[in-house]
């Protein structure tokens, strides 16, 4: 079969920031009339290569072609002239100027050096009627819906004449209806014969509307299929890099099986959050390690925020011991004794300026309120004892925390947690970006601190972690709470099927 | 991010007192040399005079002001109705002793509860409403001398009595009586944030407020209370004014307190950016205005070159103060060390 000259053809493409690779001799191609996944893990790069394309970035070596020829662009509005249009997850709009501004912004026709307010609206009206977009013009863009707003930032890029649209998780803040709304636009450019390419972390809404699949990783080419031929199993591994038919039938579990079943202590049913996660239940006994598995995105952190009350919960409800509890803000969540050690350390967790000793204390001084002040002398105690215990690498308890590496800087908010005797303890992705080493101690502390009695929440993207410390894992895809694997003998290779076949039942293999 | 602002950080975090101390000594070596009778100080009635009492006499005031908008700052945010809250509580005073002869316990007492009220006002406009600082105290700003002016109903009240003229004419221990009250003010601030767990929940909210709410600090009743606190170090600084005129002027009182407040502060080594708080360097910046403006008064500058001069050092700070300044400065050196 002879294959078609692509409408964009990237080869070998090298870039590289101060001390890494983010793209290493990567191949990309789409063609006219495609509509092209780029999937990858966070970091894998594909941010970078849409970058490179459009000229936010300069590639080191390689070649992009634009319909067989030379394209380079020097910006994306560059790139934009050029027929190469990315719409972004924030629209990139300006929301007090009315629709018809914006789709014209930057090019407004003009009669006698004034803007020509008739020809604009007219112009605009057929630019938004050829999406079906039934709207009115000279209406604010920030009275419509994001998603209205976005097919204007499409709409926008279209009467640029693009050939090539790139869409960056577009569906991220758009509910089920808006998403469908959104497929059918886009399956209409692509009748139109534009190439789009298109970035999210829906595994759903890629088998849904692609017809091609390109995934890199770590910066490099993993390759490319037709969608039809890379079940969702796969394209999992591809992502991950992990071989599920290479992983041993029995992984050597450390054997803590749960003996004797707890009762649960702390029941969730119903929560949910809208455009966050949808509602689910979930049931939190002492003494175990309960694993969140999911890929980015699938709403595993916006879980563990309805937990601690970071953010409000629109439906359902929760209770502790059976009493029902109200988890509105962190402190009601602190009271149940709860305890949450955030995903993004730098900015949601340390307290920069502030000594490893007063960051340690927070949590407990928070607790008591600000009149019954711990003592210095209880401070330091405490300061000292976490420094010894979880081996904490300062020079002294009264460093400034941000001294610290990024591995002891996270030991520092679990010393936090554990200062105030947590019963339930939720570390979103404790050991992402930190050393082997404290890596090692985080996950054995967490499975640690479950024989002591207490309930551990563990958010992690890598399934070897999760397999390795939880007890029971619950699974998250496309921002649905869809299983729940239970006993000593979650493996990786369960959890993978489940987010890949996107229901429970995944006890049969299928790759 | 390199290691190495870090460190530096450290350092001058060891004396943050440092620079202002440095900067306060010089401005005084300027005038021990080139004003005259600058040193001198002469007992009379019980109390010394001198330039050197005058500079903490006056500076009184912009010393209290400093203090509550230290915490403010601290917490990231920013004060700038505390000349406002001066000359409503300068009219809330005068209006109870005229028109209604209240006893000067009761007048101290009212006077204080108003700034303070004027002070939650603000904490709430910022706390509850989630509005930027700037813009919610900037309402009180220019609404205060409106509200001063209807308190007196636009005279300026002048009266006469024994205690409240004490406040700021009165002396104690050979010293203004302004002198004790700044000293009463700084020394409970001082105990009140180190005594309790109230200078840490201030200093984390302001280093990482997402961060301090995560760690279960009321980030809400922490934003209240500074602003309350500043509303009070404001209405003492608004009862010795009254005091110093005897009488309520809503036009004058206070005018241009926020900007000196916030220059004191600064000066003092606390960042607008938040986080540590540094209540004696702020006293120290107090001075150094005060002293900056003696200075200039006693110098052959024309008065109204004062304002100029402030700002060249507000600039100067802030300059020093900025990241890419710092920056720049560093490779600057690091160019010519390798030249």
């Amino acid at each position: 079969m002879p294959e078609p000259t692509p409408l964009l053809k990237m080869t070998g493409i090298q870039k590289r920031f101060p001390g890494v690779v983010a793209l290493n001799n990567v191949d990309f191609r789409v063609n006219a009339g495609e509509i092209h996944a780029l999937m990858g893990q966070n970091g894998a790069g594909k941010s970078t290569l849409i970058k490179v394309l459009t000229g936010v970035h300069t590639r080191d070596a390689g070649e992009i072609l634009v319909d067989g020829k030379p394209f380079s662009a020097r910006s994306p509005g560059h790139a934009q002239e050029l027929g190469v249009s990315t719409v972004y997850q924030e629209v990139n709009l300006i929301p007090s100027l009315s629709v018809a501004e914006n789709l014209f912004l930057g090019r407004q026709p003009l009669r006698l050096g004034q803007l020509d307010w008739g020809t604009l609206t007219k112009r605009a009206e057929t630019a938004v009627q050829r999406l079906d977009l039934n709207i009115d013009v000279s209406r604010r863009l920030s009275t419509y819906p994001i998603a209205i707003q976005q097919m204007v930032a499409i709409a926008r890029a279209l009467d640029v004449s693009a050939r090539l649209l790139i869409l960056d998780e577009p569906t991220s803040s758009l509910d089920a209806a808006e998403v469908s709304r959104l497929f059918t636009l886009m399956r209409r450019l692509k009748a139109d014969g534009i190439g789009i390419i298109f970035i999210t972390h829906f595994l759903g809404q890629v088998y849904e509307i692609s017809d091609r699949i390109t995934v890199l990783r770590n910066g490099g080419l993993v390759g490319e299929w037709p969608t039809a031929d890379l079940p969702p199993m796969r394209l999992v591994e591809q992502m991950l890099g992990l071989d599920a038919s290479q992983l041993p039938e029995h992984k050597q579990k450390t054997q803590r099986l749960i003996e004797e079943r707890r009762k649960p202590f702390f029941r969730a049913a119903g929560l949910g959050r809208k455009g966050a996660v949808e509602p689910f239940d979930l049931e939190v006994r002492e003494g175990e390690v309960l694993g969140l598995a999911g890929l980015l995105g699938s709403g595993r952190t916006e879980v563990a925020r309805l937990l601690f009350g970071a953010d409000r919960a629109d439906s359902g409800t929760c209770e502790v011991d059976g009493r029902s509890l109200r988890l509105a803000s962190p402190r009601d969540a602190i009271r149940a004794r709860f305890a949450f050690c955030p995903e993004d350390r730098k900015t949601e967790g340390l307290i920069p300026q502030l000594s490893v000793r007063e960051n340690i204390v927070l949590a407990l001084q928070a607790a008591r309120g600000w009149y019954r002040r711990l003592s210095r002398k209880h401070q330091n105690e405490l300061a000292d004892r976490f420094i010894h215990s979880m081996q904490i690498a300062t020079p002294d308890a009264e460093q400034a925390v941000n001294n610290l590496s990024g591995g002891n800087q996270q030991k520092v908010i679990v010393a936090r947690w554990l200062a105030s005797d947590p019963r339930l303890l939720i570390l979103d992705e404790p050991t992402r970006g930190i050393d082997v080493g404290s890596k090692a101690e985080i996950q054995r502390l967490a499975m640690e601190l479950a024989e002591a009695g207490k309930a551990v929440l563990l958010i992690s993207s890598e399934l070897e972690e999760i397999s390795r410390c939880s007890t029971r894992v619950a699974v998250l895809r496309d921002r649905k709470m869809i299983a729940e694997l239970d006993g000593g003998e979650v493996s990786e290779q369960e959890i993978m099927q489940t987010i890949a076949s996107g229901h429970g039942s995944g006890d049969e293999p299928t790759a | 991010m390199s290691r190495q602002p870090e460190t530096k950080q450290k350092q001058r975090g060891g004396i943050p007192l440092f620079w202002p101390l440095a900067a306060l000594a010089l401005l005084l070596l300027y005038n021990a040399v080139f004003t005259q009778d600058f040193l001198t100080l002469t007992i009379r009635n019980g109390q010394l005079y001198g330039s050197l009492v005058d500079i903490l006499n006056r500076g009184a005031p912009i010393m209290l002001v400093a203090i509550g908008m230290t915490l403010v700052i601290s917490t990231r945010g920013v004060d700038l109705s505390v000349g406002a809250v001066i000359a409503i509580s300068g009219a809330i005073a005068a209006w109870l002793i005229v028109a209604h002869d209240t006893p000067p316990a009761l007048v101290i007492l009212l006077t204080l509860l108003g700034a303070a009220l004027c002070g939650i006002w603000n904490g709430a406009l910022v706390a509850f409403l989630d509005i930027q600082p700037i813009v919610a105290t900037l309402i009180l700003m220019v609404a205060g001398r409106g509200i001063a002016q209807l308190i007196t109903q636009g005279q300026i009240l002048t009266f006469r009595d024994p205690v409240i003229n004490f406040i700021a004419g009165g002396s104690l221990f050979y010293l203004p009586f302004s002198v004790t009250i700044v000293v009463v003010t700084l020394a409970l601030t001082a105990v009140l944030m180190r005594w309790t767990a109230l200078g840490l929940f201030i200093e984390s909210v302001g280093a990482n407020e997402p961060a301090a709410r995560l760690a279960g600090v009321n980030t809400t009743f922490v934003k209240v209370f500074v602003y309350t606190f500043c509303g009070i170090c404001a209405g003492i600084a608004g009862l010795i004014a009254v005091s110093n005129i005897s009488g309520a002027d809503s036009n004058n009182a206070g005018l241009n307190a926020e900007l000196d407040g916030i220059l004191a502060t600064v000066i003092g080594g606390t960042s607008l950016n938040g986080g540590r708080f540094f209540l004696v360097g702020s006293i120290v910046g107090a001075l150094i205005i005060q002293t900056l403006t003696t200075t200039i008064l006693s110098s052959d500058v024309p008065p109204h070159y004062t304002l100029v001069v402030k700002s060249v050092v507000v600039l100067a700070v802030c300059l020093l103060q900025s990241d890419a300044m710092q920056a720049s400065i560093r490779r600057l050196a690091t160019k010519g060390g390798a030249a």
